[in-house]
């Protein structure tokens, strides 16, 4: 029997008329670049809903940033049927609802919520490589969500791969045998067939009550150009149909319903969505903000009581200012940003100006990630060359007189009497090769980490669990974990509330005068280390001026590091003869040209991209780079 | 560039013959100076990028015995170039010669040439016409015969007087014999001029204070004095890049452009530009000074460039509207400059039209490097503005800003301000 039902049998899985015992839902759960993608796109060819015609690599990720950097940002669900033949002959059709998940720390959140509309996950692993810490930070909220787990190796067809060791790991990680850790290659597509059979036979089906008032999840939210916001939706209770009015639970808002559907993968309009069903809906709102994930969609005519439990706003752990590298981009800076918002309910942002680097914008972000991701749209989408000044988390400061402050820019950080500063802290996991462990813990302790705990996955796999500030993980951590350990540690990590701790602002003072682009927020402890290291990078890219110099650090009024920039003493070409006399003009009018480029710090000038040198050769600015992969 | 060279009609317009401004942009008496480039040298020195081959690089020396005769058809050309605009025939008032190294040529050679500028246009009477010369191609008695023909100065390329300074130059000449050169000249009636580099890599400020004193001990009347500029593309820029040698830094340099002027002003030799110091007002290089003030001047020879400016508000036209000058420049390659020249066609390669503006720039940029200094009226409003703030940091001098003594109102560097001349120059064109 073909896998794919026959007509007879597809009528019995029609949208908003399948029995929920027919209907599958599950997620994949895998680390960058072990073939999650690749994967998807053989059960979009098996199960038929793509002909081969039509196929291209990495099928539903569809913004260029995805597919060149094989990571998913927004989440995808997709419908496709799968029949399967029972012991007694007969072919039942079945309904599958793969929801591809973003893969990545900063979307933690975007996860648990597309994890909290699936019932079974593929535990998908790179058989040359093994299980990596993000995974298994996603495996581990799939085993909270209850979720059925059907550990999968990937890759078998490459020569590197050892799917017997991994297999072990995997069955240790969730309980079971080694031998039922299926193997498939996404590539060439072995094993897929039989992976298809296993999430119909062993994933649950969706339970819910078809009589109930409707109440379905958002589980993502995506701007479209032409159709306005398209929200992705897991339907719990009752069902969804076209034309009526529906009422988001959190803001009471209501809208009509302009379409609603499945992709399978293109868009297809439906009669409405029943009991365990994911889908699409259109509403004609402009602004994912009004369509948030983890929000509860009802029926605005007869509207469910109790919201579906897990919605919380996105909040913003990382800041950065970004500007625009020619000052005149402020305004295609500005709209820029106001059109990312709009697919983007996490990003936020303020005006801000820099002395050093004029106007620009205090961004808040998910993560280093986001941050990325965000910037890297906006050069590319919209043709903006940015800088971004060195990320830094949010900060409650408590005064002595009992005022609390919330500093998201260091340049902000009170001057007074304070009392305490309390920064964010995440839960980190790291997985090491066990030779390094002792690396990687003088690493965590040097950052002000405190262990909580350490298992052996394998003999030579280690999963370490540590609390750090977010602070040191957001300077170069990444970085640092990766070269210490020759590439091959991972990392994943979650907000764990806050701390007090000894934090001070250090400020970089150009004779006398505050350069704001470079005040951070640095425990006490560390304070010199800045100050030197900023003085001494400062004093190697401010050029020689008229006057000397001084480059200084400094805790409030208290200098500590110094370095001083001579004055220049030359400034004059020795010849200037006939034929010099071009070629001296023309060089004066560059260098006059260059000055407009110059910004003053009080009466120091400085080329902008002095600054923007200092910024990026900073040491956590590269850990972005080594994300990519 | 026309394949004729054939300038601007604007530039031609009629000239008044008086002689009361002698700077760029009055309506009047702009001299007439020719340039005469020789662009040949025994061998190539590491920090050369000038226009010049030696004999191996020229694949044997048949285009250097033709050299004058070369150059004379381009006399000839300008001859007519200027007569085409209109331009009234004006006698020359400076000649010089430079290289390469002139002295390369026979000094009958060199003679020819002279010959030729003079029949073509006149010497003014008591015409400055100036040849370098290395120090180690002369005698006594080619200087002699430069001299009887018509040569009022010389200028010998000296360097230094250190031996290891000389040879990273890859100067090749004996620095023992430049007091007797300098004698020579002087016997011949020569004024003389010795030319100084200073931050050569390895250069102490010892050597350079004993280099120094060696030319002010021969009792010359004049000296450039250079800071190295290593040029992209010369064989002592290969060898920085590949850290052989490690160039002086900026402090180094001003330190010893600091002890120049002190030694040579103690000799009793005083700045008259940035670079270069005299004994009295006659014994400056008139030719430079041409350069400096805007004056016109024809530049024979490969790579040479030539200028010539046109009148205030004259310029019209499509292309003249708002011009304020042109310069050109011949190619560089003496078989090519030959080959152009032996077709009937003009050397020049390319050309410039000069706008106000960069007109502007010019006259402030090599005005200022003068010790008589720039007028202030000359000055935009801006840059009369930036004066008071040079004054206060000490870039100009106060007294010649204020007009002291009765003269006009200068801008005058100080000291401190000849070291960051090209940082003034910028404030007062801003």
């Amino acid at each position: 029997m073909p896998p794919i039902p026959t007509e007879s049998a597809a009528a019995r899985i029609q949208p908003n008329a399948t029995p929920p015992e027919l209907i599958r839902n599950f997620c994949i759960i895998a680390h960058i670049d072990h073939g999650k993608s690749t994967l998807a796109d053989r059960m979009l060819q098996l199960t038929g809903v793509v002909q081969a015609r039509d196929m291209r690599a990495q099928y539903l990720d569809r913004m260029d940033i995805e597919r060149e950097r094989g990571i998913t940002i927004k989440s995808q669900a997709v419908r496709m049927p799968w029949a399967v033949t029972g012991e007694d002959g007969v072919e039942t059709p079945h309904a599958l609802h793969m929801i591809d998940t973003p893969g990545h720390v900063d979307f933690t959140y975007e996860v648990s919520r597309s994890l909290a509309a699936c019932e079974g996950a593929v535990l998908l692993v790179d058989a040359a490589q093994g299980i990596e810490a993000q995974t298994l930070a996603n495996l581990y909220l799939a085993m909270e969500n209850e979720l059925e787990i059907i550990p999968v190796l990937n890759k078998i067809d490459l020569p590197a791969a050892q799917p017997e060791k991994y297999a072990e790991e995997l069955a240790h990680l969730v309980g079971g045998d080694p031998a039922d850790v299926l193997k498939v290659s996404g590539k060439t597509g072995e094993g897929v067939e039989a992976l298809l059979d296993k999430i119909v036979a062993t994933v649950p089906a969706p339970t819910g009550d078809a009589d109930a008032a409707a109440r379905a999840m958002i589980f993502d939210s995506v701007y479209d150009t032409y159709r306005g916001v398209v929200t992705y939706v897991r339907v719990v209770d009752g069902n969804l149909n076209p034309r009526e009015r529906i009422a988001m639970m959190s803001t009471r808002a209501t809208h009509e319903l302009l379409e609603i559907g499945v992709h399978s993968p293109e868009a297809n309009p439906t009669k409405g969505l029943g009991v365990g069903e994911v889908g699409y809906l259109i509403t004609g709102v402009k602004d994912v903000r009004q369509s948030k994930v983890g929000d509860t969609v009802t029926s605005a005519a007869k509207p469910a009581t109790e919201a579906l439990g897990g919605y919380s706003d996105p909040k913003p752990m990382v800041f950065s200012g970004l500007y625009p590298i020619d000052g005149s981009d402020y305004p295609a800076l500005r709209d820029a940003l106001d059109k990312l918002k709009l697919n983007d309910a996490a990003l936020n942002y303020e005006p801000e100006t820099s002395v050093a680097l004029g106007f620009g914008f205090r961004v808040g972000f998910l993560g280093l990630l986001h941050l990325e991701i965000v910037r890297e749209r906006l050069e590319r989408e919209f043709n903006l060359d940015l800088i971004s000044t060195a990320p830094n988390v949010v900060y409650d400061v408590t005064m002595e007189d009992g005022e609390e402050v919330k500093v998201t820019n260091p340049s902000e950080f009170p001057t007074g009497k304070i009392s305490e500063v309390r920064e964010p802290v995440v839960r980190a996991t790291i997985l090491t090769p066990s030779e390094f462990v002792g690396t990687v813990m003088g690493l965590c302790t040097d950052r002000r980490g405190q262990m909580q705990g350490m298992d052996y996955l394998s003999e030579d796999r280690v999963e370490l669990r540590w609390t750090l500030p977010l602070a040191e993980i957001v300077f170069d951590f990444f970085d640092q974990l990766k070269s210490r350990t020759r590439g091959y540690a991972s990392l994943d990590y979650e907000p764990s509330g806050d701390q007090a701790a000894n934090l001070v602002k250090v400020d970089i003072l150009l004779q006398g005068d505050q350069v704001d682009a470079f005040s951070a927020i640095v425990h006490r402890d560390k304070a010199y280390d800045y100050g030197v290291l900023m003085t001494a990078k400062l004093k190697e890219i401010i050029p020689r001026q008229q006057f000397e110099v001084p480059v200084q650090a400094a805790i409030g009024a208290r200098v500590i590091a110094r370095e001083t920039v001579r004055a220049m003493r030359k400034d004059v070409l020795a010849k200037c003869y006939g034929g010099d006399i071009s070629r001296k003009r023309k060089l004066l009018e560059k260098q006059k040209e260059g000055k407009k480029r110059m910004k003053n710090i009080g009466s120091v000038e400085v080329p902008k991209d002095a600054f923007i040198a200092a910024l990026s050769s900073d040491p956590s600015s590269g850990k972005d780079k080594d994300k990519k992969k | 560039m026309p394949d004729d060279g054939a300038l601007p009609r604007w530039v031609g317009t009629a000239r008044s013959g008086a002689d009361d401004d002698g700077g760029r942009g009055g309506d009047s008496g702009r001299r007439f100076g020719v340039y005469v480039h020789v662009p040949f040298c025994s061998v190539r020195c590491g920090y050369c990028d000038f226009n010049t081959y030696t004999a191996a690089e020229l694949g044997g020396g048949a285009s250097q015995v033709a050299y004058a005769s070369t150059a004379l058809r381009e006399v000839e050309l300008a001859t007519k170039t200027l007569a085409d605009v209109g331009l009234p025939e004006r006698a020359v008032s400076t000649v010089f010669f430079g290289g390469g190294t002139p002295t390369m040529l026979p000094a009958g050679d060199l003679v020819r040439i002279l010959d030729g500028v003079r029949d073509a246009w006149g010497l003014e009477p008591g015409a400055e016409v100036t040849t370098e010369a290395n120090p180690d191609s002369v005698t006594p008695s080619s200087l002699e015969e430069l001299a009887a023909a018509g040569f009022t100065r010389v200028s010998f390329g000296m360097q230094s007087a250190v031996p290891h300074v000389l040879a990273t130059l890859e100067r090749t000449h004996d620095p023992a014999r430049i007091p007797d050169v300098v004698r020579w000249a002087r016997d011949a009636g020569l004024r003389v001029s010795l030319d100084l580099i200073y931050g050569t890599p390895g250069e102490t400020l010892g050597d350079w204070r004993e280099s120094l004193e060696a030319a002010v001990a021969t009792g010359v009347d004049h000296v450039s004095a250079y800071a190295l500029v290593v040029e992209a593309g010369t064989k002592m820029a290969a060898q920085v890049r590949r850290g052989e040698l490690t160039l002086p830094d900026e402090d180094d340099q001003a330190a010893k452009y600091e002890l120049a002027d002190e030694l040579l002003t103690a000799a009793g030799l005083s700045w008259y530009e940035v670079s270069n110091w005299a004994r009295t007002a006659d014994d400056a290089c008139r030719h430079n000074l041409a350069y400096w003030r805007g004056h016109d001047w024809w530049g024979i020879g490969p790579g040479a460039h030539s200028y010539v400016a046109a009148e205030a508000g004259r310029a019209t036209g499509d292309e003249g509207a708002g011009r304020a000058g042109v310069r050109w420049w011949n190619v560089k390659h003496p078989r090519r400059y030959a080959a152009a020249l032996e077709a009937g066609g003009s050397p020049g390669a390319g050309r410039e039209l000069l706008t106000a503006d960069e007109a502007y720039l010019e006259r402030v940029m090599l005005g200022v490097r003068l010790a008589d200094g720039l007028d202030l009226d000359v000055l935009r409003p801006a840059g009369r503005r930036a004066v008071a703030g040079l004054v206060a940091r000490g870039l100009l001098d106060g007294a010649a800003a204020l007009g002291a003594g009765g003269v006009a109102p200068r801008a005058v560097l100080t000291l401190r301000g000849r070291l960051l001349a090209d940082a003034v120059v910028r404030e007062l064109t801003a």
